[in-house]
């Protein structure tokens, strides 16, 4: 079972030195268990592109779908057996980016 | 009397065997939603059949076995790829029945899903009400005041979720236990609290299917956690506090305040049962356990309800309590009681200087100003009083409890 970690922020690429290495260190730890499925940081919302091409011919909108002040400023998915497991792991990783994280099943 | 004898056992049979029925197929379907449906359709076959056919010898093992044919019915209905190897396991399957300890078990399991703590508290009120307690979607709607569809879409919801999460059907880890039981005590708590204190100027005062339904559940999960303090110490609060129940509104309908009720009308059995808990948690404690919240709101009910008349209240050990309490929850609520106590020891001008400087927390809560105006009063500090009484009443949502502070306030020279 997968589960998209999303690290809210209002900022962009805002940790600290010490908050990169605590983040390191939760990432290594959650390869080591088996945790680790992808993680990544995500540039600000302002560089987003709006794409839709349903009708045939490609729409293309500067900014995100949707403004907001706190947004997805990176995010991890994690391999885990159970809610519970990853509710752990998501826990400590929002003390490890030290961000409000939010949990979602993948389908 | 045929008839009314099969109700009897049909009521008897759900109070027993819901939640048993309910947990039992949860863990063989692996589904809070199949397992609520087909429990719901057994009881609603045993309605109609009992009657007749008369009550099996086994009301609980018909129960589950109607449950199961309706929930395999269900599946193959529904005739999903996914669910056609679970069906074949199902239908070949036929478990024998389970020994006693794994199916009380499960009930807990049922009990901690439904207050998982990644849900809603509403969510897991309406959860637990329907799933462990068997009440009806309209029966929780009608208990707390909101439309049906609310709390359908409530359960509804909570069901999706723990699905789509996959939020496991265990009991926690021993490392998790004690928060995961104070999430599952406070949803008992709340549902009693709003039955012995009703909001809203439509209710009765005091709900006792709330209140009632809040025992038994407490009581069955001390059956099942016989050796946890708090467990222990929530169910002793509920008693001691349900013990008083017929003292405490007035035939006129007014709440009537713990040093006025008249004590010989308190359910002594039930204050007995009460005190047996409180003795053993204090056994407990002596024996080097700290006692948790409830064990000690427990104890400071026990206190009241040792005291034969008012005036024989230990008010020096309730307010030795309510210090302990203040050590584990510093909330202004807490030091809003404490003071109350403080003012029997003490006397009313002691305890208001403690509860003026709670105005910033609880300018908002009704008890506040109500305490307010009852220790102005006996400083015969009528106009403070008065206007503390009238705050008081408008914040007050319990019709008891808004009739008794009107009176009071009438009394004022």
């Amino acid at each position: 079972m997968q589960y998209l970690v999303s690290v809210i922020d209002d900022k962009s690429n805002s940790a600290t030195p010490s908050e990169m290495t605590a983040i390191d260190a939760f990432n290594d730890r959650i390869q080591a268990e088996g945790h680790w499925v992808f993680a990544g940081g995500l540039a600000s919302p302002a560089t987003a592109t709006v794409v839709d091409n349903r009708g045939g011919a490609a729409m293309f909108t500067d900014g995100p779908y949707l403004e907001s002040k706190e947004y997805v400023a990176g995010f991890w998915i994690m391999e885990a057996p159970d809610f519970d497991v990853a509710l752990k792991l998501a826990a400590d990783g929002s003390r490890a980016c030290n961000r409000k994280v939010e949990l979602r099943p993948f389908l | 009397m045929r008839e009314v004898a099969v109700r009897e056992a049909i009521t008897q049979a759900h109070h027993a065997e819901w939640a048993r029925v309910v947990a039992s197929l949860t863990r063989r379907f692996g589904d809070l939603d199949v397992a609520e449906e087909a429990a719901a359709e057994a009881f609603a076959t045993a309605v109609e059949r009992w009657p007749a056919d008369g009550v099996p010898h086994n009301p609980g093992a018909w129960l589950t076995t109607t449950a199961n044919r309706r929930a395999i019915d269900r599946l193959r209905r529904e005739g999903k790829r996914d669910d056609k190897q679970r069906e074949a396991r199902m239908l070949f399957d036929d478990d024998p029945p389970e020994p006693l300890g794994v199916i009380d078990d499960e009930r807990l399991r049922l009990i901690f899903i439904c207050s998982h703590p990644a849900l809603a508290m509403e969510s897991r009120v309406a959860l637990t009400l329907r799933m462990v307690g068997g009440l009806t979607v309209p029966e929780i709607a009608r208990a707390f005041l909101v439309p049906e569809n609310t709390v359908g879409q409530r359960i509804t919801r909570a069901k999706a979720k723990i699905k789509a999460g996959r939020i496991p059907y265990r009991v926690p880890s021993a490392e998790d236990l004690p928060a995961r039981v104070s999430g599952v005590l406070a949803v008992l708590f709340l549902v009693f609290n709003e039955g012995y204190l009703a909001t809203g100027p439509g209710t009765d005062p005091v709900r006792h299917d709330l209140t009632a339904e809040a025992i038994r559940l407490t009581r069955l999960i001390r059956a099942l956690m016989p050796d946890d303090g708090e467990v222990a110490g929530l169910l002793a609060l509920m008693l001691l506090t349900e013990a008083r129940h017929a003292a405490r509104v007035s035939a006129g309908g007014e709440l009537v305040p713990l040093g006025e009720q008249e004590r010989g009308a308190w359910d002594a059995a039930l204050v007995a049962e009460g005190h047996r808990l409180v003795r053993e948690r204090l056994a407990a404690a002596a024996a080097g356990v700290p006692p948790g919240r409830y064990q000690i709101l427990a104890a400071i009910n026990a206190v009241h309800t040792s005291a034969r008349d008012v005036r024989d209240t230990d008010w020096s050990q309730v307010v030795a309590l309510y210090d302990q309490l203040v050590c584990l929850d510093p909330s202004p609520i807490v030091a809003l009681n404490r003071a109350i106590a403080v003012s029997e020891l003490d006397g009313p001008e002691v305890a208001l200087a403690v509860v003026d400087r709670l105005e910033g927390a609880l300018a908002g809560y009704h008890a506040y100003h109500a305490t307010r105006a009852d220790l102005l009063r006996r400083l015969d500090r009528g106009q403070e009083s008065r206007a503390a009484y009238d705050t008081a009443i408008e914040l007050a949502g319990n019709t008891a409890e808004t009739a008794h502070l009107t009176r009071r306030r009438n009394e004022l020279g």
